[in-house]
Order: structure tokens, then C-alpha cells, then sequence
């Protein structure tokens, strides 16, 4: 699903005549949606001018007088957050714990997906229905025990731990999405394959995932956007105080700096900018996986 | 939408394909490729999971009388009722119900005009912000100050005194749901606009001739056609609404005081303190009340056999 053409509900205007008549009465219609695009407009790109702000100007006014021509423009925010308020580290952080809690989840979801889908054994549809049953269990379900296995375990606080923590609560999700879409694939394609010799293995590796990547690339942008944007699981699971990414950073920023807006929009920004480039140049997937993900 | 398609054609196959098969037993391709997920299920989400049960019980019902009877912090009775419950239930009526009012509004009008591609990508960017950022961007509009807070800003420029809308538990509900609908109505308007290209237009057409207005038009032929959609944005945001932290922690972690707090910040607030097993029974209860919307969303699928 994507942001598709309209589909004209009427007939196109046959003249001139009509076409004004049409622009006039439909004016209405245009005003409300430029205020409902102020409105969802406004407060992210006043908050993307003050990241390029100084300090003090911040200080003495608001971003909207850029709108009146007066705009000093700086970097000065985004070097000091990077630089002295560890962001960048922070932004490392974040793709160190997002890369491996996006493929691991991506690669035994696809496995176990096709295995439900495909591969004939016993209480399969019981343990199935399990497993999409774990979808309800909120992350507040698991999170106390966790610290302790994983305090046995010896990963408690550690970015493996955080892997690990991602990869299993993606997994039911993953398994119930890709398995959806697996068991639409042609049957004929899967039973000659067979017929051919080929192992499930095979199959799985050569005709499944080749046939599937706009499922795979949907789930795979979900999760990665659902890691990148956490927050819960940063808090409990990263590693203290140099492991946490950017969002649990910006928590603390704001715990340090609540009015330092010029630290505050250049840091928010920064979280914002990879979920952005992924939105802007992978729309239909994202789109697609957002709303398939809309389940968890 | 050709998933769906695909998947009502492959359906019946699959269903036959069950069956005597099933008998023939557990085999090695089975192990390998649903093994490694069921044993990640089992040792880190099952395991926990029935362990934060226990944990709840740890003084038998105790937790849970405490929690639903003796916390004014999880829901209190007196009047005007209080408590994160409570305001999850705020959340629930008015998040919820204006993510939808919105969504059918924008998603009708963007119908009608051609730019309709750019207002729903315009609404539906939020989706892509986290809820962290989300969170910076709406404390910066609600600022007290009316040098940084554009809604202050605005209300000086009418002559009212700044209002610090997130320090006053008058408003500060109020302004948390706004933010919310704000990241979520975006969600609503692509659902509800992909099912309005589903109403035929003939329908509407021979409507228009017999005179009907555009507000019955959409009152007594939208709206009754899109109430399929519409439940479905409904279930999905309730299960936001249960879930709901990141927005709250952010923007002001349930307070002044305890006025704008909801159950899964309460559940970490008391994992924080370190109050484990009260903490595990506020998680079971977020489990609980998930228990009914996830049935009817299981239902769903099981009936549609599609991804999205």
C-alpha cells in the first residue's frame, strides 16, 4: 500500500467554465488542508530551524522570525551535541544495537516462518497459534526476569543482551507476517522443486526468499525502525554509561538541559534523520511494513 | 492488494495439504528451521513471561488488591477519578476517537483534490519519528516561554498569558493526547483513504443525483461503509494506548505530580525503584486488558489472510 493517485470520484471538468466553478466550490476543502498541513508541518520544522539557530538567539526569540529575514545560521549545535554531548557516540551506539536486532530477527522469522508454512510436522498449526499468541505480551511482561537471565547469563547491560532481547519479542511478529505471505507463494513452484530433489533447504534458500524480498524488506524496515525509535528496551537492556543510543541520550539530555533547546533540536534530529532517508527513499515499503506492523 | 488475492486462491490448497501428513512425524528440516525460533521464544519471552506471573503472586492476591483498591497512583475512585488507569482510559476515548474523527475528515477531503498523495505523506510522517523525538517536538511547542512555545506564542499575540501546559495537571492530558494524535492520525488517514477508493463511485454518483447532501453523503454512506477500517484503527490504537510510554516518559513521566501518568510508566517507575514484584503485577495487568483486543485482532486475521 502506498500514498496511491487519487481515483477521481467525479468526471474531469469538460470546460474552462466548469473548472473554475470547480476550483471555487472546492475552496473550502483547500483551506482545511493547508491548516491540517500547517499543523502537521509547523512543530517539526520550527524545531528543525532552532537546531540550526544560535544559543543565544534561541534565548531572546523564536524560530519564526526567520519568517521576518532574520536567520543566523550555525552548526555550532550539532558539533557540540556530537561532539561534547556524545552523540556521536550515541549514533554509533545505535547502529551497533540496530544492524544485528534487524537481520538476527529477519533470518530465524524467515526460517521459522517457512517451516509453519512448508515443512509437514507434528502440532505445527498448535504451535503456530502459540506463537502468534505471544504477540499480546507487552515488553513490561518480560523485562524484570530478563535482567535476571541475563545477569546469568553474563550479558546484562551488554549490547548482546539488547540483541538478544530484540531478536526473540520481533520473532512472533516476523514468524506471523512472513508466514502470511509465504503460504501465498504458488504451490506448484514448492511441490516441483521437490519433485526436482531439491532439500528444503534449497527450496527455502533458492525459490522462497528470492520470491519474497517485498515481505522480507517490509519486516526488515519495521523492525529497524521499531529498534532505532526504542526507547524502553535501550533503557534497561544498554550498556552504562558509553553503550546507550541516541534516544536514551536525549532522555538524559532533557533530564540535564530541559530548556537547552539549541542541544535538544539538533539532538532529536539527529534520530530523526535515518527513519527520514528511509521514509523518503523507501516509502512503499515502509509504508507497508508500518501498517503490517500495526498489530504488535 | 494482490497478497490478498493470492492468499484466498492459495488458501484452500494449504488447508488441504494438512492432515494425514501431519502423522508422519517430527523430521530434521522441521528442527532446523523452526527450532532456533521456538527455543529464543521459549527461553525469552515464555520463560519471563510466566516467571512475571509468578512474581505478581509473590504475596498471593496481595499486589492486586493494593493495586486496584489502595493506589490513588494506579486508579483512584474519588471524584474527579484519578490515576494512570484512568488516564489510559482518557487516552483510550480521546486519542483513539480523534485519531479517527481526523482521519476520516483528512482522508475524505484529500479524496477530493489532487495533491492527495502530499497531504497523506504529510500526515503520515510522524509514523516515521520516534516517539523520543516526537516527545522534544511537542515540549518545544508547548513552552512556557512565548520566545520558544509556538502555542504560547500565539495566545500573546491575542493577549492571554503564557500557560505552561505540561506543568498544569489541567491540561496536561489534554495537550499529551494532542501530541499523540498528532503521531497517529497519519495511520488513520491511509487506511481509511485506501478503503474509501474501495466505495464505488456509482454509489456515490446516484446518491449525488437523488439530491443527498455531502454531509449525509458521508454520514449515511461513508461512514457506515468504512466501519470495518474503522474498527480495525480502533483495536490497533487501543493496543498503542495499553502500551503507551515513550510519549508520556518523554514529555513529562507522568507528572506534575501523577496527573498525566499511564499504567506502562507506572510499571516502570516501580521497576526502577526496584519494586519488583508490584511492578510485575502492573505488567500482568497491561497483559489483561491486551488479552480481549488481541482475540478480536487474532479473529481478524485468521479471517483475512493478509499482511496488510
Amino acid at each position: 500500500m502506498t500514498f496511491g493517485e487519487s481515483v477521481a470520484v467525479e468526471a474531469p471538468p469538460r470546460t474552462t467554465t466548469e473548472r473554475i466553478t470547480r476550483t471555487i466550490s472546492k475552496a473550502p476543502i483547500h483551506i482545511a488542508l493547508a491548516i491540517v498541513g500547517l499543523i502537521w508541518l509547523l512543530p517539526t520544522i520550527g524545531l528543525l530551524i532552532t537546531s540550526f539557530r544560535p544559543a543565544s538567539d534561541i534565548l531572546s526569540t523564536g524560530w519564526w522570525e526567520i519568517f521576518a529575514g532574520r536567520l543566523n545560521f550555525t552548526l555550532d549545535n550539532y558539533q557540540q551535541v556530537l561532539g561534547s554531548q556524545g552523540m556521536l557516540n550515541s549514533f554509533i551506539n545505535s547502529v551497533i544495537i540496530t544492524i544485528p536486532s534487524t537481520i538476527f530477527p529477519v533470518f530465524f522469522a524467515a526460517l521459522a516462518a517457512y517451516g509453519f508454512a512448508w515443512v509437514d510436522f507434528p502440532f505445527r498449526d498448535s504451535v503456530f497459534l502459540v506463537v502468534v499468541g505471544l504477540l499480546l505480551v507487552p515488553i513490561q511482561m518480560v523485562l524484570i526476569p530478563l535482567v535476571q537471565l541475563f545477569a546469568t547469563m553474563g550479558v546484562y547491560g551488554q549490547f548482546t543482551g539488547l540483541w538478544i532481547a530484540h531478536t526473540a519479542f520481533a520473532l512472533p511478529f516476523g514468524i506471523f507476517l512472513l508466514r502470511n505471505f509465504f503460504i501465498t507463494l504458488p504451490r506448484d513452484l514448492i511441490e516441483a522443486a521437490k519433485i526436482d530433489g531439491a532439500s528444503s533447504w534449497n527450496i527455502f534458500r533458492t525459490v522462497v526468499m528470492p520470491l519474497s524480498v517485498p515481505a522480507l524488506a517490509s519486516f526488515a524496515i519495521f523492525q529497524f525502525l521499531w529498534v532505532w525509535n526504542d526507547l524502553l528496551m535501550a533503557l534497561v537492556f544498554a550498556p552504562r554509561p558509553n553503550g546507550l543510543p541516541m534516544t536514551t541520550q536525549v532522555q538524559n539530555l532533557l533530564g540535564t538541559f530541559a530548556t537547552e533547546w539549541h542541544l535538544l533540536a539538533a539532538a532529536s534530529f539527529l534520530i530523526m534523520v535515518v527513519p527520514l532517508i528511509v521514509f523518503f527513499s523507501l516509502q512503499r515499503y515502509f509504508v507497508q511494513g508500518l501498517l503490517a506492523g500495526s498489530v504488535k | 492488494m494482490s497478497t490478498a488475492t493470492a492468499a484466498r486462491e492459495a488458501a484452500p490448497e494449504v488447508a488441504q495439504s494438512r492432515g494425514p501428513k501431519l502423522l508422519r512425524g517430527w523430521n530434521m528440516a522441521a528442527l532446523i528451521f523452526i527450532g532456533p525460533a521456538v527455543l529464543l521464544l521459549a527461553v525469552f519471552m515464555i520463560y519471563p513471561a510466566v516467571r512475571t506471573i509468578a512474581l505478581s503472586f509473590e504475596n498471593g492476591l496481595g499486589n492486586y488488591v493494593q493495586l486496584l483498591t489502595a493506589d490513588p497512583r494506579f486508579i483512584s475512585f474519588n471524584l474527579p477519578p484519578s490515576g494512570s488507569l484512568f488516564n489510559n482510559i482518557l487516552w483510550l476515548l480521546f486519542y483513539t476517537g480523534g485519531c479517527i474523527l481526523i482521519g476520516l475528515i483528512v482522508a475524505v477531503m484529500a479524496t477530493r483534490v489532487r495533491y492527495e498523495r502530499v497531504v497523506k505523506a504529510i500526515v503520515f510522517l510522524p509514523m516515521a519519528i520516534a516517539a523520543t523525538a516526537l516527545g522534544v517536538i511537542w515540549r518545544f511547542v508547548y513552552s512556557p516561554d512565548p520566545d520558544t512555545g509556538l502555542i504560547n506564542a500565539g495566545l500573546g499575540v491575542i493577549g492571554v498569558d503564557p500557560i505552561s501546559w505540561l506543568g498544569n495537571a489541567t491540561f496536561v492530558n489534554t495537550a499529551l493526547i494532542i501530541a499523540g494524535i498528532w503521531g497517529s492520525a497519519g495511520f488513520a488517514v491511509v487506511i481509511l483513504s485506501a478503503a474509501l477508493k474501495g466505495i464505488s463511485s456509482e454509489i456515490l454518483e446516484a446518491a449525488r443525483v437523488d439530491g443527498a447532501t455531502e454531509g449525509q453523503i458521508f454520514r449515511r454512506i461513508i461512514v457506515p461503509m468504512l466501519s470495518l477500517p474503522i474498527s480495525v484503527i480502533a483495536v490497533t490504537l487501543t493496543i498503542n494506548v495499553v502500551k503507551l510510554f515513550d510519549l508520556v516518559y518523554i514529555m513529562t513521566k507522568g507528572g506534575p505530580g501523577n496527573a498525566s501518568n499511564v499504567i506502562a510508566v507506572q510499571m516502570y517507575q516501580q521497576f526502577s525503584a526496584r519494586n519488583f514484584d508490584y511492578s510485575a503485577t502492573v505488567a500482568v495487568v497491561m497483559l489483561i486488558v491486551l488479552i480481549p483486543v488481541m482475540i478480536f485482532n487474532i479473529r481478524r486475521f485468521r479471517s483475512e489472510r493478509v499482511i496488510a
